[in-house]
């Protein structure tokens, strides 16, 4: 089913809000309208509870003027509210009236969505739930306690702007996660699963138990663990979520308003080598059906693939309008924001690391000794020094080329720049995963991916002494 | 107060009408701004207004929730049955009901009239002020990444079936800027905030030269090596740890079996210089209202006191299941979301001890003025933690070359116990939630660099 892009506020009036907005001056002008519409419900202790619906719509307004942006957002998308926010965006302005240009409307596509989840009666939802709760039970008694949960949320959204841009774009998402807690005397380990998309409930009509299973999979795997190594050693990085690790030391560095600040490790490296060869990477907004996906961004431009790292050199930057206007380029589609009540800023959208040629029995069998990073709780760079951390949950220890045994509790830090060009082996067992990446108190979906890689030198942080 | 207490009063009657057999509504209405600045001039200035309800609604021993941000009597209507609806979803559980009235006294010293009375103009040049601060700070400062200043000013209206009301008006505002210094070849980052009811309580040039400060210390930063050793966590590093305690102590994690905490009411869980409380009536405390999210009154809690845990942190569906009174700490991230246990404000008690003379008694160790990656390296469940880590060598009881990129790993629990002593001088901290905290020195902890 295709669906058109909504149009929340039509052109007549989006003119006149931009006019307003331009009426003490300023060089650039937009208007954002959106409805949200969402559902979550959760299953703990194997009873359905916190369910929650909510609806939300408003719009922000923002004008451009030197090198400042004026905001303002307000609920409502009655004229008087986005009148309200046009004036109030345009209150501190001083200069002489701009008159915006003609809307054209750019023909947009949204996302196709096969099952409505909204039109899917929420009883299924629960009986999903408790499906995944059995399911990750079925696993055995030492896993002690399972919540499930179930999240569909749809953000129809309008973009308006002084450059004659009108686009519009109808987005739904739909995601299931998994917590297991196991048990074994006095040893409590936890295992977590998610499953997520830019798509309806189509999502969820294959069997989704597969994701408890491995929930609890992982949180049994630990019980056996032991303490993880610590000190400088190679470390094969997983497939899907392990693509968070590029992510967060490389993905951040490469938004463009990092870049113009200094505040990026990768400032003035465009073109260099930052990579071993065998090393290729995009952000590509447009992979059908993915988490991280959109039709447009939320400054109404197209969304893109972007080859970010051809063959080990740098080769681009994400921009969002404001950054591309300052370095004289065209934005890539990386303007991202929360919601109307947010400014957009250069997001990634879908970021992965190109499948390579080496198999991860081959990555692990030439290793003596390393650590085998399974799967990540999260992490976080500080994009101006490049250090950063993450958080192992599922981990292994690798010797003489076998994977020995499960490891608790450890942490991988280093530098991005150095990190980057140890990754020494890329895996050609491709796959994408899903995330929620926070970025200036926004938080936005993101889809991270890759094969197996393997960092020839990385610090571990365990526990072990 | 501007219809809020009506809106509510009358979701609360539209949810009833639509077949709930009790019904609260939570409505907030907030208006506020933020600056950000950079290079000397203003890159961004919002003005923000909103205003929502969500409606709690029970059907026998089911509940539900919707939020809508349509204030209208239709939009109201509308929200009302959604809840309703999505109780019928819902499973029945025993101790879902809702809370009961009582009277919470007035709470004098949440709003500060500057907030309304300081211009844009005027808060504008406070953010520039910070910025410019950390600039003249020294010549290795090499830019200041973004100086932010935002506050807002809340209205809050609580209404229920069971005859809970009540209404109050609160004030905040923050100032913080990442500063950059160079030096050695690489670029080091330093955080410096305050925090006030509004921007006369500020003092931006403390701010600015805190985040000047803390990144100039870090030049020429190297790997500590792995050991066991005394650490002492600045104010922001004890806040966040704070912060872990106080979730582990929330009774929701407790009653599920997904606390550290679990099973030591009364037990020893700290050692004597490790003193917390849990205090929602500080007017200096962020967190502070005259009842929490379900309209109980918020009080000052003693969690742990004489190394002994006191008590859990509870609401009222905790307190029905645990058998214990509600503690006044139903949060709620505003209308969006149902109350669920959280801790309002963290007081961690205060020594007698200056900054200076917890690194002489730490003797050799670590001074840890950064944590990173707390989201993914602590387990909630067993209290078990890995996180990335920076600050400064302890060399013969004084502060020596900087520090970075190791791990500090334990227990939390565990390292309560090795809380050696608490410093004197405590200030508030927005990590963790809301933390009032001095430095802490730790008898031992595992420090894994190079």
């Amino acid at each position: 089913m295709k669906s058109e892009a909504p149009t929340l506020i039509d052109p007549a009036l989006a003119e006149h809000v931009l006019t307003r907005a331009l009426a003490h001056g300023g060089r650039f002008a937009e208007v954002f309208a959106e409805r949200r519409r969402g559902l979550t419900m959760s299953i703990d202790e194997s009873r359905i509870e916190a369910v929650q619906s909510g609806a939300e719509e408003g719009a922000g307004v923002r004008v451009v003027e030197g090198g400042t942006t004026y905001f303002a957002h307000v609920d409502g998308l009655d004229p008087a509210d986005l009148e309200r926010a046009a004036d109030e965006a345009a209150a501190a302005l001083r200069g002489e009236r701009r008159e915006p240009q003609a809307l054209r409307a750019v023909a947009t596509e949204p996302l196709t969505i096969a099952v409505r989840p909204e039109a899917v009666e929420a009883g299924r939802k629960a009986a999903l739930l408790r499906e995944l709760d059995q399911r990750a039970r079925g696993k055995g008694g030492e896993v002690v306690q399972f919540t499930g949960s179930y999240a569909e949320a749809r953000r129809e959204v309008t973009v308006a702007n002084s450059d004659g841009r009108f686009a519009g774009d109808d987005r739904t998402r739909t995601r299931i996660g998994a917590q297991v807690v196991a048990r074994r005397g006095d040893v409590v380990e936890t295992g977590a699963e998610t499953l997520g998309a830019h798509r309806g409930f189509e999502l969820l009509e294959d069997d989704p138990g597969p994701i408890a299973e491995q929930a609890a999979g992982k949180a049994l795997t630990l019980l056996d663990a032991g303490p993880a190594p610590s000190g400088s050693m190679p470390v094969v990085v997983g497939g899907g979520f392990g693509g968070v690790l590029f992510h967060e030391m490389t993905g951040h560095g490469l938004e463009a308003d990092h870049i113009q600040k200094g505040a990026s490790v990768y400032a003035g490296k465009l073109g260099e080598r930052v990579a071993q060869p065998l090393l290729s990477a995009y952000d590509d907004g447009r992979l059908p059906g993915e988490w991280g996906s959109d039709a447009i961004d939320d400054e109404g431009s197209p969304t893109q693939k972007t080859l970010v790292i051809e063959e080990g050199r740098l080769t681009a930057y994400l921009y969002d309008y404001l950054t591309a206007e300052r370095d004289g380029v065209a934005s890539t589609g990386n303007g991202r924001r929360e919601s109307f009540r947010h400014l957009p800023i250069p997001r990634m959208t879908n970021t992965y690391i190109a499948p390579g040629e080496a198999t991860p029995e081959q990555m692990i069998a030439e290793l003596e000794k390393g650590f085998y990073a399974v799967s990540f709780a999260g992490g976080q760079v500080d994009p101006a020094t490049g250090d950063f951390v993450f958080g192992v949950s599922e981990g292994y220890l690798i010797e003489s080329g076998k994977v020995t045994r499960p490891c608790r509790g450890a942490t991988l830090i280093g530098n991005c720049l150095e990190a980057l060009q140890a990754i020494d082996a890329v895996g050609d067992d491709f796959f994408m995963k899903t995330g929620i990446c926070g970025k200036g108190g926004q938080r936005v979906p993101v889809g991270t991916g890759q094969g197996h890689v393997r960092v020839g030198a990385m610090t571990v942080g365990g526990t072990e002494r | 107060m501007s219809g809020l207490a009506e809106t509510a009063g009358s979701a609360v009657e539209a949810a009833l009408e639509a077949g709930a057999g009790a019904a609260e509504a939570y409505a907030v209405r907030d208006s506020g701004r933020e600056v950000r600045v950079h290079g000397g001039e203003v890159e961004s200035l919002t003005a923000a207004t909103e205003a929502g309800v969500g409606v709690r609604a029970w059907i026998g021993h089911r509940v539900g929730y919707a939020y809508c941000t349509d204030l209208s009597a239709a939009g109201v209507t509308a929200i009302a049955g959604r809840a309703v609806e999505a109780a019928r979803v819902a499973d029945p559980d025993d101790f879902a009901a809702p809370p009961e009235p009582a009277v919470a006294a007035g709470l004098v010293g949440l709003s500060d009239p500057s907030v309304a009375a300081w211009s844009t103009a005027e808060v504008a040049d406070l953010a520039l002020a910070v910025e410019r601060t950390a600039l003249d700070a020294d010549a290795r400062i090499a830019g200041v990444e973004q100086a932010v200043y935002a506050d807002s000013a809340e209205q809050v209206a609580i209404a229920s079936s069971t005859g809970v009301a009540g209404e109050y008006e609160s004030s905040s505002c923050y100032a913080y800027l990442q500063a950059l210094a160079a030096g050695d070849g690489a670029r080091e980052t330093g955080l410096g905030f305050g925090l006030a009811r509004g921007p006369a309580g500020l003092d931006p040039t403390a701010i600015g030269v805190e985040g000047a400060a803390r990144a100039l210390a870090m030049i020429g930063a190297g790997k500590p090596e792995s050991r066991a050793c005394p650490v002492v966590l600045d104010p922001t590093v004890a806040a966040s740890f704070a912060g872990l305690i106080g979730g582990a102590i929330a009774a929701s994690a407790v009653q599920r079996g997904r606390s550290p905490f679990a099973g030591r009411l009364d037990q020893e869980v700290a050692s004597e210089a490790f003193v917390l409380h849990d205090d929602g009536l500080d007017p200096e405390g962020p967190g502070s209202a005259p009842f929490d999210g379900e309209g109980v009154p918020r009080r000052r809690t003693a969690l742990i006191e004489g190394g002994r845990l006191r008590t859990y942190l509870y609401d009222t569906y905790t307190a029905h299941r645990g058998g214990e009174r509600s503690t006044g700490n139903a949060s709620r991230h505003g209308y969006r979301s149902l109350p669920s246990v959280s801790t309002s404000n963290l007081v961690v008690g205060g020594g007698e001890a200056s900054l200076g003379e917890l690194l002489v008694a730490a003797g050799e160790g670590i001074y840890v003025t950064d944590v990173a990656g707390l989201h993914s390296g602590v387990n909630p469940v067993t209290g078990v933690f890995s996180v990335g880590a920076s600050g400064r060598a302890i060399r013969g009881g004084e502060l020596a070359e900087p520090v970075r990129e190791f791990t500090i790993a334990g227990e939390l629990v565990a390292m309560l116990g090795a809380v050696r002593a608490a410093g004197a001088d405590s200030r508030w901290v927005p990590f963790g939630g809301s933390v009032c905290t001095p430095p802490l020195l730790i008898g031992e902890m595992s420090v894994s660099g190079s």
